[in-house]
């Protein structure tokens, strides 16, 4: 019974065993000396779970009596997150060192982040779904503040965790209530009270303060406020980190919550979720447009891409769950490359962050600049990069669900937002002489960026099959 | 629907009882009580003294380090009442579970103690 149980939790099990093996391993040897060790173990075993749960993993089981779903949509979302996690530590390891904060509490925190956000994707239970959301919260306070003696690097810690504090208030208001009207926190019970597809208004009130929390979580205005100071004083891997597993997580614990308890009502909560898309979306878009620092910028640009992938869920269908996974999984691979860049801009020797010193940085760099023009053109939607075919899709959706006027607004808010990646390309081509940049790179992230620039590319041939993927993924959460 | 929100009518009842009592109390002291103040009686008595500096002082940050400590381990014997109460009814697999509960809390102690967080110089 419990061994069966604890089989379907094995990929869980096996990183939060081994986060805790290896903390007890690093603080009775070297201490930080273990850390870049420690980093790559971490990041192999991400990577190898990553693989073996692509593999392996068939058919649909729960376990601890529903609380914990393992099938297709949450493997899809599961394969995204430990392997951008895994990428995003190899990424981090010469930045840490440089600036000096390369320490072993880093890669276990950010596989207890991943345990939890494993967790999140398997939720078939309110309080499972808190656990995994409190586990990977809690995990990431710590990793914003990590740059202890650096006062912005503390502020961002202590605002994250304000801010996020307040959101799981409201969550877990919203799942008491949601408890209250319909006498279970289990996602298959709550949709068998609302089977005939009337809402009481008690549980409506807590479906409102559940997505309330839940957008705080994936960042989408007006619950955004938290986003660009957080990303900005962060340590840049850490913004990395961020940018890309934990908004996977989030995003598809929004879609399960939303279909898998209340997938007979969707009526009721689809126009939430297209007001917050559009909101996000608009503010993404022009907020950015101001801002000099490019972890700002990327902040806001975060904010518009999860007002396309909550466009998706808003479509309330299937084919809009298979457009905002495929368009997570693009969105994931964008930010690794651009992040990849980011985190190698320097001038003098210090890190920096302002898209002033990229003026005429294509005539030092051709190739890297190549790359990143590339990664903006799909950030921004153009075709034919892939990123345009992650528009595509969301669009289409929103259209067949007769969501027409959300699809209008998403071109015009992409259009706007397009002025902003462009205005980084025309820096690097046409820009002013300035005083430049540096960007040297390891080998990690000159292969995430070429690499990342190569795939958005070369996808468009047939996106590397992740459309029927992900196809098969939705097709497992509605039904 | 009704049959399952009149189950929590105790509480309800409970928390009434509570809150109507709480503000009965409060409330008591500012209508009934007599209030003649003069200088004499306002001060500190005999035994205490006169403020003499800000509550909002600096204060070693190992304090709160102590107390954060503590309070890990004291929500951990929140955790232990319920369980040693209903040890009979939660069988084998609730003994285990709260074993390896222990077990993960024991890590982080072991963790913090090799950090030095325990050691005051």
């Amino acid at each position: 019974m419990i061994s069966a149980d604890l089989n379907i939790v094995l990929p869980e099990l096996i990183l939060a065993v081994y986060a805790m093996g290896a903390l007890m391993f690093a603080v009775y040897t070297g201490k930080d000396a273990t850390a870049p060790l420690i980093l790559g173990s971490t990041a192999a075993l991400m990577a190898a779970l990553g693989v073996w749960i692509a593999i392996s993993g068939s058919g649909a089981a729960t376990a601890f009596g529903g609380a914990f779903i393992d099938d297709g949509f949450s493997r899809f979302a599961k394969v995204i997150i430990l392997l951008s996690a895994a990428a995003i530590l190899l990424m981090s390891q010469s930045y840490m060192e440089r600036i000096g904060i390369l320490k072993f509490e880093y890669p276990i925190l950010i596989a207890l982040a991943t345990v939890g956000m494993m967790m999140m994707v398997s939720a078939g239970d309110l309080m499972a779904l808190y656990m995994g959301l409190e586990l990977q919260s809690l995990s990431l306070y710590v990793i914003a503040a990590l740059h202890r003696d650096d006062q912005r690097s503390t502020e961002a810690g202590l605002k994250y965790f304000v801010l996020g504090a307040l959101s799981s208030g409201l969550l877990l208001y919203g799942a008491s209530l949601t408890y209250g009207y319909a006498g279970t926190t289990l996602f298959s019970g709550i949709l068998e009270t609302i089977s005939d597809g009337k809402m009481p208004i008690g549980l409506l009130l807590g479906l409102v303060f559940l997505f309330a929390g839940l957008a705080f979580k994936v960042s989408a205005a007006p619950f955004h406020m938290w986003t660009p100071d957080v990303y900005e004083g962060s340590p840049t891997p850490v913004t990395a980190f961020f940018a890309t597993a934990p908004k996977v997580a989030a995003m598809a614990l929004f879609a399960r919550v939303a279909h898998d308890a209340f997938g007979t009502v969707t009526a009721d909560w689809t126009q939430i979720i297209a007001l917050l898309s559009v909101v996000s979306m608009f503010l993404g878009a022009i907020a950015a447009i101001g801002q000099r620092d490019i972890k700002r910028l990327m902040a806001y640009s975060s904010i518009a891409h999860m007002g396309f992938a909550l466009m998706g869920l808003a479509a309330g269908t299937m084919f809009g769950i298979q457009a905002m996974l495929i368009y997570l999984a693009i969105y994931v691979v964008m930010n690794i490359g651009t992040f990849a860049f980011i985190l190698s801009m320097e001038r003098d020797g210090q890190p920096v962050t302002d898209i002033d010193g990229l003026h005429q940085y294509s005539k030092a760099e051709p190739l890297k600049a190549l790359a990143l023009l590339v990664l903006m053109f799909s950030l921004a939607g153009v075709p034919p990069m892939v990123g345009f075919f992650g528009k595509f899709y969301v669009l289409q959706a929103a259209v067949d669900a007769d969501l027409a006027w959300l699809a209008v607004a998403g071109v015009i808010a992409s259009v706007i937002g397009a002025f902003y990646y462009l205005r980084i390309v025309y820096f690097m081509y046409f820009g002013e002489e300035r005083d430049a940049i540096q960007t040297p790179m390891n080998a990690y992230n000159w292969a995430a960026l070429v690499g990342a620039a190569v795939i958005m590319v070369a996808g468009v041939v047939n996106l590397f099959g992740v459309e029927a993927l992900a196809a098969a993924a939705a097709e497992t959460l509605v039904n | 629907m009704g049959e399952l929100l009149g189950n929590y009518l105790p509480i309800l009842v409970f928390l009434g009882i509570a809150i109507g009592l709480g503000l009965v109390l409060l409330l008591a002291a500012a209508v009934i009580a007599v209030r003649n103040p003069d200088p004499e009686k306002v001060s500190a008595y005999e035994c205490g003294f006169n403020a003499f500096d800000d509550a909002r002082m600096k204060f070693d940050v190992r304090f709160y380090l102590v107390s954060i400590l503590f309070i890990i381990f004291d929500l951990e014997i929140a955790f232990l009442f319920p369980w040693a109460v209903a040890f009979k009814d939660v069988g084998l697999l609730g003994f285990w579970s709260m074993i390896v509960f222990l077990a993960v809390l024991t890590i982080g102690f072991a963790y913090e103690w090799k950090k030095g967080a325990l050691e005051w110089e």
